[in-house]
């Protein structure tokens, strides 16, 4: 019954996936492969199609993989069981999270994992920069690329007013968009 | 009503915008959420980002989940989870239904490779953020510096150390000082 399996095979991807998509990604390949769904070479593909395209990874996995095994059927159950989790867990996180968050042990705590995931945010940010910009972290300067990053971080972090960004995210997304496709047609 | 429409419709806007992946979307949830709406606070936003980073599923859907139950219940919940998968699910089976060579048309993996040079900007927009709303106490800052350099060690090398782990490491290290320190206090009384 290949709708139970999207489902169950897509609920522990939902639900053992910490840290976010690319920390999933080897448990996705896993469900994935033991299920026959998809071969490794097209697996490498939809993830770089996710990757592409709006939304959270994982949700986009789970629309083509279920949609691909079994039409939008399969692709709304694949999608609805790899967000039920996340979904249950945060609502009962939320309601519960008011009474925690003031507890002394608690607060130990988040003083020393705010700032891990700032670091990490930090990090991801600066090396998905320099990974952008050098094709790789041996290989030569891609000069449309500066030319890309430069523009967009002039915009971006000069245009102020009143000490606040003029362009939002969305608006720079929009923005470096029309750019990729200007600077590498030229 | 309008609310849980305006929740929705917001959470689809942020969905659409969003790739690749949960840090670029806490930029867009923060600029959107916490500054124009005012929908939650920035130390919400933060305590959410911790919270979504340490609960599975995709910090996309963490965060609707929670920014629509703060503001309107389950129901506000339940529009804003449903509103941030919507754009993703039309645009992924659209792909899988008509589009079979996705990556190879010309103008998307163009257009792509300037959307990747946003995202990396948008994510470091987001943790520059969060640092300069952190205080600045010793051991904040030395956690921070040491897990930035790790994470570009781990990142440059491509070790398998998932970002999870990090966070447990780091959240150990401070309910040991925390004790040692409290422990420290009371033998001084």
């Amino acid at each position: 019954m290949i709708y139970l399996e999207l489902f169950i095979g897509f609920l522990k991807v939902g639900l053992f996936s910490f840290g976010g998509a690319y920390a999933a990604i080897p448990l996705i390949r896993d469900v994935v492969l033991s299920y026959g769904w998809l071969d490794d070479e097209m697996l490498t593909y939809m993830i770089a199609v996710s990757e592409s395209t709006p939304g959270p990874i994982m949700v986009n996995l789970a629309t083509y993989i279920g949609t691909s095994q079994a039409g939008i059927i399969g692709g709304m159950l694949a999608t609805f069981a790899v967000v039920l989790p996340a979904f249950i867990i945060i609502l009962i996180v939320t309601a519960i999270m008011s009474k925690f968050i003031n507890n002394k042990y608690v607060k130990a705590l988040i003083s020393g994992i705010m700032p891990c995931v700032i670091g990490i945010i930090l990090a991801t940010g600066s090396c998905m920069i320099v990974k952008n910009i050098f094709t790789g972290f041996t290989t030569a300067v891609d000069i449309k690329a500066v030319i890309i990053s430069v523009i967009l971080a002039g915009l971006f972090f000069g245009i102020k007013k009143d000490g606040k960004k003029l362009i939002s995210p969305i608006a720079l997304i929009a923005i470096s968009a029309v750019i990729g496709m200007v600077v590498n047609i030229v | 009503m309008k609310d849980i429409l305006e929740l929705f419709l917001t959470f689809a806007k942020i969905g659409l915008f969003t790739f690749g992946g949960g840090y670029a979307m806490i930029s867009i949830i923060e600029n959107i959420c916490v500054e124009k709406k005012k929908w939650i606070t920035h130390e919400e936003m933060m305590n959410i980002t911790i919270v979504a980073e340490s609960t599975p599923g995709p910090v996309a859907v963490n965060c609707a989940t929670f920014v629509g139950f703060k503001k309107k219940g389950f129901a506000g919940a339940l529009a804003a989870t449903f509103g941030v998968i919507i754009p993703s699910f039309v645009v992924i089976y659209l792909i899988a239904m008509f589009l079979n060579h996705f990556l190879e048309i010309t103008w998307i993996a163009n257009a792509f490779k300037g959307i990747k040079i946003a995202v990396g900007i948008l994510i470091f927009d987001a943790g520059l953020k969060m640092l300069k709303k952190m205080k600045k106490q010793k051991f904040m800052l030395i956690v921070f510096i040491c897990s930035t350099l790790l994470m570009i060690f781990i990142t440059v090398l491509a070790w398998n150390f998932s970002s999870i782990s990090m966070m447990l490491i780091a959240g150990a290290v401070s309910m040991v000082v925390f004790l040692i320190e409290s422990r420290k206090a009371g033998e001084k009384k």
